[in-house]
C-alpha cells in the first residue's frame, strides 16, 4: 500500500512541478468555460443598424424607435444615400441597414403596401442571419399593430407563439456548459494520462518501474488516480462557474450528475490508457488524443453541430464517442432536471463503454517492454 | 566464492524483425563475481540485459536468475535484482532524495533500513539531495542511479553500460565502488564497450553481432590469443598503417592511441623485417616490440 502512495505522490509532483501541465490541468478548464460562455456566443448583442429613408415619415419614425428599444439592436446613423450605406457596412461600422421607400407612411395607409429592404453584411452569414431575423421580428410586430389599427378588430394575421422550454432566453451557455464540461474532462483524463504514461516510456523510466515488484495493475491505478482527483476538482469548478457566473441552473440531482461524470471520467481514463498502449512517443499520444479524440468530440458530440443534421455515417460514428452520451445526459439532468429513469439508456451505454475501455486497455497494458 | 550459479543463460536467441540481436547465447555467471559483457555498440548487450531483467522475452532458449526462470517467475526475479539501464532512467524533475525514497518504497523498503548498503556512494551526493536529478552532473547522476539500484539490497545487480559517457576519473571511482559492492556478496553483471575495463572483471564474455565470441577470465582470454603481436611506435602513424596493412602474413594492423598493434600469423614477418620494411619505405625512427595481447587485441583477433 505504501508503494501505491509513493507512486501517486510522485505523479502529483510531476504535474505540479511542470508549470505547463499545471496550467493545462487547472487553468485551462476555467478559461475554456469562460471563453465559451462569454466570448464564443452565437447571440448578437447591440448590432448597429443604419437607416436610409425619410425621417419625417411617421411610420419610419415609429419603426426606428422600436428598433432602438430592442435590446439586441441599436440604431447607427440616419443616412441619405445608398453609397454611404455600402461604405459603412464595408467598413464594419454597421451590421445592417434598413432602406425605406419614399412616402412609406402614405403608401402604407393608402395602398396598404409599402416596401422596406433589409441589407445586411453577408460576409458573416451567421450574424447577418440573426440580425436580419431580429429586424424582421421588429417590423412584423409593427405590422401587426398597424393591421389592428386599420381593421379596428382582432389580429388579422396569424402569428405562432413560440415557447422555449427549459431555456426561454435561448441562452447559449445552456448548450456550451455541458459540452465544454465533457470536453475538459475528456481532455484531462485521456490526454494527460496517456502523455504521462508515454513520457515514462519515452524517457526510459518505465523500464525501472517495471523491474520493480509493484504489479502493473497498481502502476496503472497510481497513474490514473491523480487525473481522477483533478477531474473531480475541475468538475466542481465548472459546475460552480456554470451556476454562479453563467447562470445555468442545476435542475436535476447533483448526486446523479456526479455519478454520471465519474462514469464518463472512467471511460476517458480508459481511452487515455489505450492511447498510451498504442503510442510510443509523447507526440504520437498528443496527436492521437488531439485528432482522434478531441476533434471528433467537438465536432460530432453535438457540442457545435447538432447530431441530427449529420449524414447517417457520421451519426453512427458519433454514437461511439463517449462524450456524446455524456453531453446528452448532462443536458437532461442539469437543464431539464430529468431523473434516472429518463437517462437509463444513455447511462447504460456510457457505463458499458467505460467497462469495456478500462478492461481492454488494462489487459493490453504491457508488463514488459515491447 | 561459493561457485553456485547465479545467472544461467542457455541458448538464448532474439530477433527484432529481420535483425538478429542475439544468437544462441550461453553463459554461466557465478554467485558473487563481477561478470563483464564486453562488446561494441549494437552487439546485443542491452537485449541480453532486458531478457535477464524480465523486460523482454527471448524468441528461444532459457535463462534463469537465482534459479528462477526469467519468464515463468518474473515477479520473483523483479524482487531480488537491481537494474541500472544504459540511459539515465530516474525522474529528472524529482530531487535526489525524492528519487531515492521513491525507489526504496517501490521496492518495499526504506532508505533508513538499507542505509548501510548505499552509505558509501550516497554520502558523495548527499550534499545535493535537494537538487533535481536532471540538474546533476553525469558522474553524480550515475552515482544516484547506482544508489537507486542498490537501495533494496538486491542479490544480483545488472549494470548496462554504466560508464558510458562518464569521465575517466569517475570511471575509475565507479569500478572501485563495484569491487566494494562485490565484497558484500552481490553478483554483478556489467556491460561495457570499453575493453580496458575488462581486466577489472572476474570473468568476461566478448560479444559481437549477437554472438559470444569468447568467454573466461581476462587471463584466459588473453592466453587464447594464438598469433604474434608487435607494437610499432613512430611519428607518422597513418603512414605506418598504410605500409604494414597490405603486407602478406599480417592479420590486422590497428592503431592504439600513439602506437600501432600488428598481429602476424606464423609465417609472417618478425620484428626485424617489420622495421626493415618501414625503413625501406622511408619511415625512420620507429620502434617495434613484441607484446602480449590485451583484451582489445583478442577482440580484434576474433572479430
Amino acid at each position: 500500500m505504501k508503494e501505491i502512495f509513493a507512486f501517486i505522490s510522485k505523479e502529483f509532483m510531476h504535474i505540479f512541478r511542470d508549470r505547463r501541465t499545471t496550467l493545462i490541468v487547472l487553468v485551462m478548464p476555467v478559461v475554456q468555460i469562460v471563453l465559451f460562455g462569454f466570448a464564443i456566443s452565437t447571440e448578437v448583442h447591440n448590432a448597429v443598424v443604419d437607416v436610409l429613408g425619410d425621417m419625417s415619415d411617421p411610420m419610419v419614425q415609429q419603426i426606428v424607435c422600436s428598433i432602438e428599444n430592442n435590446e439586441y439592436l441599436e440604431i447607427g446613423k440616419i443616412l441619405d444615400n445608398p453609397d454611404q450605406m455600402n461604405e459603412r457596412i464595408r467598413k464594419g461600422k454597421a451590421m445592417a441597414a434598413l432602406c425605406f421607400e419614399n412616402g412609406f407612411d402614405r403608401k402604407l395607409n393608402s395602398e396598404g403596401k409599402a416596401s422596406v429592404s433589409i441589407v445586411s453584411d453577408g460576409a458573416d452569414p451567421n450574424s447577418a442571419q440573426i440580425v436580419s431575423s431580429y429586424i424582421k421580428g421588429v417590423i412584423s410586430s409593427e405590422q401587426l399593430n398597424i393591421t389592428t389599427q386599420m381593421t379596428g378588430g382582432g389580429a388579422a394575421t396569424m402569428r405562432p407563439n413560440v415557447q422555449l422550454m427549459y431555456n426561454p432566453a435561448m441562452n447559449s451557455s445552456y448548450n456550451f456548459v455541458p459540452g465544454v464540461m465533457g470536453l475538459i474532462l475528456m481532455l484531462i483524463c485521456s490526454m494527460m494520462t496517456s502523455v504521462s504514461i508515454v513520457r515514462e516510456k519515452e524517457l526510459g523510466t518505465m523500464e525501472l518501474v517495471l523491474v520493480s515488484p509493484v504489479k502493473p495493475f497498481w502502476i496503472i491505478l497510481s497513474k490514473l488516480t491523480p487525473y481522477l482527483v483533478l477531474s473531480v476538482i475541475n468538475f466542481i469548478s465548472v459546475l460552480l462557474l456554470a451556476v454562479f457566473v453563467m447562470d445555468v441552473p442545476i435542475n436535476g440531482s447533483i448526486t446523479l450528475l456526479s455519478l454520471v461524470a465519474l462514469i464518463f471520467v472512467g471511460s476517458s481514463l480508459g481511452l487515455g490508457l489505450l492511447v498510451s498502449v498504442i503510442s510510443s512517443t509523447q507526440q504520437t499520444a498528443m496527436l492521437l488524443c488531439g485528432m482522434g479524440l478531441t476533434m471528433p468530440t467537438m465536432m460530432l458530440s453535438g457540442l457545435i453541430f447538432p447530431c441530427e443534421s449529420m449524414p447517417v455515417a457520421l451519426q453512427i460514428f458519433s454514437d461511439i464517442i463517449p462524450a456524446k452520451w455524456f453531453i446528452i445526459i448532462v443536458k437532461k439532468v442539469m437543464i431539464q432536471g430529468a431523473g434516472l429513469s429518463s437517462i437509463i439508456k444513455e447511462l447504460s451505454i456510457l457505463t458499458g463503454m467505460m467497462v469495456f475501455l478500462l478492461w481492454f486497455s488494462i489487459k493490453k497494458f504491457k508488463t514488459r517492454l515491447s | 566464492m561459493s561457485g553456485n550459479i547465479a545467472i544461467k543463460v542457455e541458448g538464448i536467441s532474439k530477433s527484432y524483425k529481420a535483425t538478429k540481436a542475439l544468437e544462441n547465447i550461453n553463459l554461466e555467471i557465478k554467485e558473487g563475481e563481477i561478470f563483464g559483457l564486453i562488446g561494441p555498440d549494437g552487439a546485443g548487450k542491452t537485449s541480453l540485459f532486458r531478457i535477464l531483467t524480465t523486460l523482454s522475452i527471448a524468441d528461444s532458449g532459457k535463462a534463469s536468475v537465482n534459479g528462477r526462470d526469467v519468464v515463468d517467475n518474473y515477479e520473483d526475479i523483479r524482487r531480488t535484482i537491481g537494474y541500472m539501464p544504459g540511459h539515465f532512467a530516474l525522474y529528472q524533475d524529482l530531487s535526489v532524495e525524492e528519487n531515492l525514497n521513491f525507489y526504496a518504497t517501490v521496492f518495499g523498503t526504506t532508505v533508513e533500513e538499507n542505509y548501510d548498503t548505499i552509505k558509501e556512494i550516497y554520502s558523495q551526493i548527499e550534499m545535493f539531495k535537494t537538487r533535481r536529478a536532471g540538474a546533476l552532473s553525469g558522474g553524480m547522476k550515475q552515482k544516484l542511479a547506482l544508489c537507486c539500484a542498490l537501495v533494496h539490497k538486491p542479490d544480483v545487480l545488472f549494470l548496462d553500460e554504466p560508464t558510458t559517457g562518464v569521465d575517466a576519473v569517475s570511471r575509475k571511482e565507479f569500478w572501485a565502488m563495484l569491487s566494494r559492492i562485490k565484497k558484500s556478496g552481490v553478483t554483478i553483471m556489467v556491460s561495457t564497450p570499453y575493453m580496458d575495463e575488462a581486466s577489472l572483471c572476474d570473468r568476461i564474455a566478448l560479444i559481437l553481432n549477437g554472438k559470444i565470441i569468447d568467454q573466461g577470465t581476462p587471463e584466459e582470454i588473453r592466453s587464447h590469443y594464438r598469433n604474434r603481436l608487435y607494437s610499432v611506435k613512430g611519428n607518422n602513424m597513418f603512414q605506418i598503417l598504410q605500409i604494414l596493412s597490405p603486407l602478406s602474413g599480417i592479420l590486422s594492423c590497428s592503431s592504439f592511441g600513439c602506437e600501432c598493434h600488428v598481429a602476424v600469423d606464423d609465417n609472417g614477418p618478425d620484428e626485424k623485417s617489420l622495421l626493415a620494411t618501414l625503413e625501406s619505405k622511408g619511415v625512420t625512427g620507429c620502434t617495434v616490440e613484441r607484446i602480449n595481447a590485451s583484451i582489445e587485441d583478442c577482440f580484434i583477433g576474433l572479430s
